[in-house]
């Protein structure tokens, strides 16, 4: 079967067999002292400040941080119980950050509803303010705020919502889970984005290792305006950009052009369940699935958690590690970020904690280049990887930008496939990183000797 | 937990392709062709592929180890792949010495001069060929098959006369040429599985062929089947023109690469003043891969269709 797809890609083994097939379990620990972590920047954009302060009393679904920027979102409490203190915490970045530390009471007392605010049943024009005022990101792990996603400049004309359901990073299965068990919430959260962009078709895009999945949507989508749309198995096939060139068959013009320039709005599976909620129930994020899994663990699950908890917690509930773990990642293996340690908290974007073994993770000292030109049959932006290596690691950073290195997606397919076991993905990030400091200087340069011309 | 956990970037989990890994699939699939040819050109080309071998092997450790001081890459067997390929490219009456120090040549001056594994710009078993064919011209062309020596089919060819091996000959290799090029349907077996193996791909060396073969014939140099089971264009095209590190990285580049060799290959055996093309016309096309490169850069997905040439030639 001829299925679409996107030209480049890698196929890794999937691992999905761990968890796919176990249903979601709810953990939520019951006894109180137990403290939950909310780093208080937990999307892409403005960090947020905190409004509570130590001794505060919480409950669950309460507003505790907030900013007044746009491109930012509030963060809520996922438990019942007392602010603790505000102080700088790991994360599962491994940076330290400030955090607002809630000691649960293990009660889960609900504060009210975000509808009770609004005080009326939600009309498709209060959609966006109601997903800002509850906090909803990208929940695949990059995190953008998704009334941002959900407010096109005036002159785009919106022709496509795609659900990301792909779930192309192996060993994750909690979209999967979450498409079998609550088909219903993730089309009738379509449906809602729907009926802010009237003109725009509906489409659920599955990877095609799913096939009960596919099958649970197709059997409960009723709407002809929604498409359900398996699409072949192959790495990043979720990623935003391949994700429409599959779906729609355009191409999303270099950085810093968005999807909304081809008419596409591109949303996670989990963030879909959310809207759905926070429309019908006036939930906010204070809860996430997370599949736990990996070679190491005892017993690989999928969790439904509260935010903030630790993911050392997590691991206990899967009856720990059958064999000692070199890496723990928080996400998938492709793009997921290698932890410090287990005693961070759970935050928006954590859809998966992996525990590898020495056998099936990847530690290799990197050898000569070749010149293979694998990374060039894989890559899915179709750069030259191996050339944005070399410019970077001679601090060229003029021919990476020239050479589109702005334009890297970070999948890491080229790394992946990489004889020489370059760390690709590595120079990319330090070359990206290199490139905006460089911009920033320059803007605030300029800026300056604007002002010093007045 | 008491365990150190590893911190790195992404990817955290790899595919089955090393170096090595490649290297040793190169290295099976030039065996039978060789073995072949031991059995057909007599136990003196057995001693000139060892020869080779440990020439280059030992060059390099030496180059690294005392010379440059830095680590030792012998493990990763791209000098074993060199001497190999340089071994098969010589007649079996190669004196010893010859072979040894057309492997020197070939790992140190083209390989280790230019920085080493993936910086020479031509391929060190070819250049190194070349340089010997300059250097003892009567030794690298003469021929000897069972003990009898006579011309190669192609240096008949040149010189006007009838192709004197019979097709059965040609392709299983029971004629003169160089050790490992004669035996033309193992190697074309070997470069199969290079191509199954995804080591390498279907393109270089089907374009080579079929573009040397055809020009080769529209030349009026000699038939289609002569002009690739002969000589030597299937070891050339399927495990020279390949090597990694000077050819082509995009696939339109090695389209393009692949017909400049096919036509330089037709142009020297029909007008040339050697009977044979191939080893030069890679060498040439060798030299061309930057500049191919440059211009046959992907189109990044997003960018404009015209943009291509403009982003390489803007700066």
């Amino acid at each position: 079967m001829n299925l679409p797809t996107f030209l480049g890609g890698v196929h890794p083994p999937e691992g999905k067999a761990l968890t796919e097939s176990k249903a979601i379990e709810k953990l939520m620990p019951e006894n109180s002292g137990e403290l939950f972590v909310y780093p208080l920047s937990q999307h892409i954009g403005a960090p947020c400040s905190p409004l509570v302060k130590k001794g505060d009393a919480v409950l669950v679904g309460q507003k505790i941080a907030d900013t007044e920027a746009f491109v930012s979102a509030p963060i809520f409490s996922g438990v019942s119980g007392t602010v603790k203190e505000i102080a700088p915490k790991m994360t599962v970045a491994g940076s330290i950050e400030n955090c607002i530390v809630i000691e649960s009471d293990g009660k889960y007392e609900k504060a009210p509803s975000l509808l009770d605010e609004l005080g009326h049943k939600p009309a498709p024009g209060d959609y966006v303010k109601l997903i800002r005022s509850a906090g909803i990101v990208g929940m695949g792990g990059a995190c953008f705020p998704t009334h941002v996603k959900l407010s096109p400049p005036k002159d785009k004309i919106i022709n496509w919502v795609i659900v990301n359901a792909a779930e192309c990073e192996p060993y994750l299965s909690c979209d999967n889970r979450l498409m079998i068990e609550s088909p219903d919430e993730i089309i009738r959260g379509l449906q809602y984005v729907l009926e802010i962009f009237p003109n725009a078709q509906g489409v659920i895009a599955i990877e095609n290792n799913k096939p009960e999945a596919i099958a649970t949507m197709k059997e409960h989508n009723k709407n002809p305006k929604i498409k359900i749309m398996p699409h072949k198995v192959k790495y990043p096939q979720g990623a935003e950009k391949m994700l429409i060139k599959t779906v729609t068959g355009q191409e999303v013009p270099l950085v810093p052009a968005l999807p909304a320039d081809v008419g596409c709005i591109v949303l996670n599976t989990r963030t879909t369940w959310q809207i759905c909620k926070t429309i019908e129930e006036g939930l906010p994020v204070v809860e996430r699935v997370i599949s736990v899994t990996g070679d190491a663990v005892n017993e690989p699950k999928n969790l439904q958690v509260p935010l903030g908890i630790s993911v050392r917690r997590l691991i206990e509930a899967c009856n720990g590690f059958k064999s000692e773990p070199v890496k723990i990642i928080a996400g998938g293996p492709m793009m997921g970020l290698a932890m410090r340690s287990v005693d961070v908290p759970v935050v928006k974007g954590t859809s998966g904690i992996l525990a590898l073994t020495s056998k099936s993770a990847y530690i290799a000292e990197e050898s000569a280049c070749l010149r293979c030109g694998k990374c060039l049959e894989v890559c899915p932006m179709h750069l030259e990887p191996t050339l944005l290596d070399h410019a970077v690691r001679k601090r060229d950073y003029e021919t990476f930008e020239a050479h589109g290195g702005m334009n890297c997606i970070e999948c890491g397919s080229c790394a992946y496939s990489c004889p020489a076991s370059r760390h690709l993905v590595q120079s990319y990030k330090n070359g990206k990183a290199a490139v905006n400091e460089a911009r920033r200087k320059a803007a605030a340069l300029a800026k300056q000797k604007a002002e010093a011309n007045k | 937990m008491s365990t150190q956990l590893t911190v790195s970037t992404s990817p955290h989990v790899h595919s089955e392709f090393s170096t090595r890994g490649i290297m040793f699939t190169v290295i099976l699939a030039l065996l039978p062709a060789g073995i072949t040819s031991v059995y057909f050109l007599g136990l003196r080309s057995l001693a000139v592929i060892a020869a080779c071998i440990l020439a280059c092997v030992l060059s390099e450790f030496f180059w690294q180890k005392c010379v440059m001081k830095t680590k030792v890459t012998v493990c990763d067997l791209s000098a074993v792949v060199t001497g190999l390929l340089l071994a098969y490219n010589l007649p079996p009456t190669m004196p010893i010495w010859m072979a040894v120090c057309g492997s020197i040549f070939a790992i140190i001056v083209v390989k280790q001069f230019y920085g080493g594994l993936g910086c020479n710009i031509v391929n060190p078993a070819l250049a190194a060929r070349a340089m010997m064919l300059i250097s003892w011209p009567t030794a690298m062309t003469t021929w000897t098959v069972q003990g009898i020596s006579g011309a190669t089919p192609l240096a008949a060819m040149k010189a006007g006369n009838a192709v004197n091996v019979s097709c059965w000959d040609m392709i299983v290799g029971n004629m003169g040429g160089c050790i490992g090029e004669t035996c033309s349907i193992l190697l074309i077996l070997g470069g199969a599985y290079l191509i199954w193996e995804n080591v390498i791909s279907w393109r270089i060396p089907v374009v080579y062929i079929a573009t040397a073969a055809i020009l080769g014939a529209l030349f009026g140099h000699g038939s289609v089947t002569a002009e690739i089971f002969t000589g030597g264009l299937l070891i050339g095209a399927f495990f020279m023109a390949t090597d990694y590190t000077t050819s082509p990285m995009s696939a339109k580049g090695q389209y393009i690469y692949a017909f400049g060799c096919g036509l330089l290959t037709a142009l020297i055996r029909t007008w040339g003043g050697y009977p044979e093309g191939v080893s030069f016309s890679i060498l040439i096309m060798n030299v061309a891969v930057p500049l191919i490169d440059m211009y046959t850069a992907p189109r990044i997905l997003g960018a404009p269709k015209s943009n291509f040439f403009k982003r390489v030639g803007g700066k």
